[in-house]
Parts: C-alpha cells; structure tokens; sequence
C-alpha cells in the first residue's frame, strides 16, 4: 500500500475540519473540527516521516499533540466562561463586535 | 518493513546550548514560572508590587542582556538549529522588549481606571452579585495578567529566532495561547472582552492549523525541517513543486494572520476594539514585531531561492492590506477601530519591506516596527484617560472638541496620529522613507506608488480625527438626565504618565535625529541558520 493514499486521506481530513470550522455555529463543534485539522496534519507527519525516511515528522507529531492538549485547555475556558454569561454557545450570538 | 526496524539504531547526541546566545529568553521564561509561583504563593496585597516589579526586572535584565551580548557580537546557531542567534535577532529582541517593557508598564497601571483595567475575578460570571460587588467596589485587578504577559513576550522572542519549523510553531503557540486570555480579561464591557476573546482564539487555532498543515507540506517536499534544509533543496529542485507552493502558501498565510495583514485581517478590529486596552497595545505592538521579524528570517531563509515563485503573490497581498486598512477605516467611528484598520494597513507598509529581500529591506522593516510600536502603544494609552461613565470612551464623538478640555492630551495624540500618517518631523515618516527607498531599490516602485496612495488615503482619518480634536465643539450632555454620557479626561497615573511620556520622546526623536537608531538597527547579512 503506498503511502500516497495516507496523504490523501489526511488531506480529507483535513479538509473536513476546515469546512467544519466555516459552516457549523456551536463554538464547541467548531472546536473540535480545528482539533480534526490538527490530527489530519500528524497523519501527514507521519507519512511523510515514513516517506523521506527521518524521524523529523514523528517529532513535529508528538509536539502538535501537546500544543492540541495546551490549546484544549485554552479554548474551553474561554468558551466556558462566554457560555455562562450568555447561557449560548453559538458563535452566531456573539454578535456585539461589529462596523 | 517498518521505519523502525529499518533505520539503523544512532546513538542521541544531545545537542550543544549557548547559554550565553539564549539567555534572554531563559531569563523571561524563568521570570514567567516564578510569577506564577508568585500569583499562587504571595497573599493578594502582595502580588501586584511583586509581579509588577518582577516582570520589570525580567524584562530590563533580557534587555540589557541582548544589549550587552550584541555589542560583543556573540552570534550563535544553537540547540541543534533550532534557535539562531545573529545580528538580526540581537536588533528584534532589542526592539520586542523596548515595547514589551511600555506596554508592561501600560497594564500594571491602576488609576485611570480605579483598580485597574483588567478584571478582578475573571471566573465571576458577568452579572453575578460578586461580579458587581468587585465592579462597585473598584477592586484590585487581578495579577494574573503578568505571568500571561510574560509568556506571551517569550514566546515571541523565541519566534523571529526560530531555525526550524518544530521551534516556529511552538513559538506561535506560546505566544498566541496567553494572548488569547488577557483579551478576555477587560474590566469593563465584559461582554464585548470574552466576545473578542472567543472570535481571536477560534480565528487564531484555525490560521495555526493551517500554517501546520504548510509545515507538513514542506517537510514531505524538503525531507527536512529546518529552513536552510528547505532553501537547499528548493534550490537543487527537482522534487514535486506542487508540495512547495502549497506548503508554502499555507504557511505564509498563517504568518500573515498573526501579523494582521490584508485579507487575514478579519480578526483585527473586532479583537482590538474587545480587549483591554493595555493588552490591545502590547497585541498591535510586540505581535506584530513578533509576526514580522519572523517572516523576515523566514523568506530571507526558508524561501528566498523561490522568491520568483511568490513574490507576485505577496505584491498582491501587501497591495490588498493597503487598500482595505485606508479605505474600510474611514468608514469607522470607533477610535479602537480606526487603530485596527490603520494597524492593518500599516502592515501592508512592512509588508514592502519583508519582500524587498535586501539588507536595506530588513532593516527599514525593524525601524519601522520600532517607529509603529511606539506611536500606538503611545495611542492606546492616550484612549484609556478619555472616559465616561461607563469606562473608556473610544467614540470619535467622545474626542470632539479634546483641545478646550485637554490642550496637552489633544496635542500629543495630534502627535501619534501625524506619525502614522507619515508627516514629517515624526517618526512615521523616517520609517515610511526607508521602507519605500528600499522597495524602489528593490524594483518595486509600482508598489511604492500604491503605498503612497494608500498613505493619503489614511492620512485623510487621521486628520479628520485632529480636525475633530481641535475645530469641533465639543458634543453635548445628550439626554441630560444621567450623566453617564459626560466625557472626562482622566488624570493618568504615574505609569501611565511614564508611558505616554517615553513614547512621544519616542516618536519626537526618531523624527528629528533618526540616523543614530537607523545605525544601530542595521542588519547585515548573511543571517545565521
């Protein structure tokens, strides 16, 4: 099996999370298809780790895993603390920035 | 046959550290971890002096560091390739945390705003009894701010040093993450603060997840992660180009992002109007110091055997950001706004100076850097004395009339703003003269002209809100019931005093004796990596 199609896959992948991030409205959800972007782009390190025959990618891997965890940690307080005050974690409603 | 088993068992050579190169950074990284010691051991009276205290120290003792280790030259490749420390780095860290050190001193202030501009408990829910209570009470800020504020310096000393991709994008992340809560951290309309707060955190993991997406694509293209591996091998060519434009364009894009440039833009005026305004400053000043000394080293490094590739490309960009920075930001009437436009298409202006690929290039790029840094940062403490009932009054309304209530803050913002219009005798205009001087050279004068146009075109808010300060009356008690509407000018406190100070200083002498600084911000290659 080449590893091409691994490449491909995470492409999918990858894609999927960004649509994801466009369409859906919950903060939450929108969270989580950055976090697939994030793990479509390891499957890519890997592969490409595997292809050019050096460790690099599997490094970059393991990092990109502990800033996802950082950034986990981040991201849910600040929507957290948004949704109690707002009883919503719709991105939609947060519409008082604008012009 | 797995990778495992294939590659033949090295023994790990733990790489050499030039603690003497790097030391700046450990100073304000280990500053960072004792302030949080400091937020979790130090009783509540006596947290503010010391944090205030500590990361002044920290900050002065990496400057005079960089200071002192520059003089002498000490330039250094280090960690592994990870982390280079040449002349160019030694003049953006310099930089970085001369604007740090102000914009530090910004937030620690606590008169203008009684307690402080940052919330007391950030975890009260907006609305609660205790939340009130604090709001009534004017309670003291909370000091977590600092240790954020610490990290975030870090991470972007670490981010125009970065050699290799694994140390760049720690580097965004360490800088991005705490940013991303001191924008919820405003005192005051709470609200619009944690509302700025989620759009830049979601905005910002999604450019972050992208620009990752272009160091993968760059690694199964180059094999390799450091920037010179890159160069090398885009130079040799013959591998897939496809790999390398796509990785590349992904990757600029998320640069573009943290430096607020043109269509990455979005995030800019929501974010710098909803955050508090100290953090507001250090965001417009030292991220984007951070964001440009990074492309800097980036496409001198990484992409300059392929500047044929995207130089067309980039035109385009900086032409975008111009444009969209002049012309969507004489519509605002948000002064916080008008800032974040002009900060966008101020990062157009350096934009011409990254792609100039030249010595001249990088160098008018970092003064430039210096010059905006201190105007705005200078700008945004001038906002936070002009205040109604319910806090800052950043409406261009609330400035009508500013001269007959307030000659001198009306005189210094008439100041600030001439300089980022580029009118001679200020600072803007050195930096606009050595940037487009080093366009032109660099075979760039049809840019040079869009700038220039796109220069007039802002100089036109900027007057309009001097006209305003000066030849409108001001707007009267609307209402006139409550008096929640009447604007005041706040008496500053002593950091704050310090900070407006230092900056039209600032802004003064770059304008009328600039070639010292220009000699000392003098970058000449080649870059170390």
């Amino acid at each position: 099996m080449t590893p091409t199609y691994y490449l491909v896959l995470s492409a999918l992948l990858f894609g999927l999370g960004a649509v994801g991030v466009l369409v859906r409205r919950n903060a939450i959800v929108v969270f989580m298809c950055i976090e697939l972007m994030l793990n479509a782009v390891n499957l890519s390190f890997v592969t490409f780790s595997r292809m050019n025959g050096n460790l690099d990618g599997v490094v970059m891997a393991f990092f990109v895993m502990v800033v996802a965890a950082a950034e986990v940690v981040v991201g849910l307080a600040i929507i957290m603390s948004i949704f109690r005050s707002r009883r919503s974690a719709s991105i939609d409603d947060a519409n008082l920035l604008k012009y | 046959m797995s990778l495992l088993t294939a590659a033949p068992v090295e023994t790990i050579v733990a790489p050499s550290v030039d603690f003497v190169a790097i030391m700046p950074v450990l100073i304000l990284l280990g500053a960072a971890v004792i302030s949080v010691v400091v937020e979790a051991a130090a009783g509540r009276k006596a947290r503010y002096p010391l944090q205030v205290g500590l990361s002044a120290v920290a900050i002065l003792g990496a400057g005079a560091w960089t200071v002192v280790a520059g003089s002498k030259s000490h330039f250094a490749v280090t960690l592994a390739g990870a982390i280079s420390v040449d002349q160019a780095t030694y003049v953006m860290w310099g930089i970085l945390l001369a604007l740090a050190l102000v914009s530090v001193l910004l937030m620690a202030d606590r008169v203008s705003e009684p307690g402080g501009a940052f919330v007391a408990q950030a975890a009260a829910r907006i609305g609660s009894a205790r939340d009130r209570t604090a709001a009534l009470t004017a309670t003291p800020m909370q000091t977590e701010v600092f240790p954020l504020t610490l990290f975030a310096i870090s991470g972007m000393m670490v981010f125009p040093a970065a050699s290799d991709m694994i140390t760049l994008f720690i580097a965004l992340e360490v800088l991005s993450l705490p940013l991303y809560l001191m924008c919820g951290l405003a005192r005051r309309r709470r609200l619009i603060s944690q509302e700025a707060a989620v759009k830049y955190f979601l905005l910002g993991a999604f450019a972050s997840a992208i620009l990752l997406y272009g160091i993968a694509l760059l690694y199964g293209y180059a094999g390799s992660l450091r920037f010179a591996d890159i160069a090398a091998v885009s130079q040799a060519g013959g591998r897939n180009d496809l790999l390398l434009l796509i990785g590349m364009a992904l990757l600029v894009v998320g640069l573009l992002f943290k430096g607020s440039v043109g269509p990455f833009h979005s995030w800019t005026p929501d974010v710098y109007q909803g955050a508090p305004t100290p953090v507001t400053a250090f965001m417009a000043s030292c991220t984007k110091v951070a964001a440009f000394a990074a492309m800097l080293r980036i496409f001198m490094v990484a992409f300059e055997p392929t500047s044929w590739s995207w130089r067309g490309v980039m035109w385009a960009v900086a032409i975008a950001s111009m444009l969209i920075g002049a012309i969507i930001g004489i519509t605002q009437t948000d002064l916080k706004r008008v800032l974040a436009y002009s900060s966008v298409a101020h990062a157009g202006f350096l934009l011409l100076g990254v792609i100039s690929l030249s010595e001249k290039g990088v160098s008018s790029t970092l003064f430039y850097l210096l010059t905006y840094g201190f105007a705005t940062i200078g700008a945004f403490a001038l906002l936070t004395l002009v205040r109604s009932g319910e806090g800052e009054a950043p409406h261009l309304s609330a400035w009508a009339g500013m001269a007959k209530k307030s000659p001198v803050l009306a005189g210094i913002m008439t100041l600030f703003l001439l300089s980022f219009a580029g009118i001679p005798l200020t600072s803007g205009f050195i930096g606009k003269l050595t940037i487009f001087t080093a366009a032109t050279e660099s075979g760039m004068a049809p840019l040079v002209v869009v700038a220039m146009v796109a220069t007039a075109i802002t100089a036109f808010f900027y007057l309009r809100v001097v006209v305003l300060m000066y030849f409108a009356a001001p707007v009267p008690v609307t209402g006139g019931v409550d008096d929640s509407e009447t604007v005041a000018v706040a008496l500053p406190g002593a950091f704050t005093m310090i900070v407006i100070a230092v900056c039209a200083a600032v802004t003064l002498l770059l304008g009328l004796l600039p070639s010292a600084v220009i000699d000392l911000l003098t970058v000449h290659f080649p870059l170390l990596s």
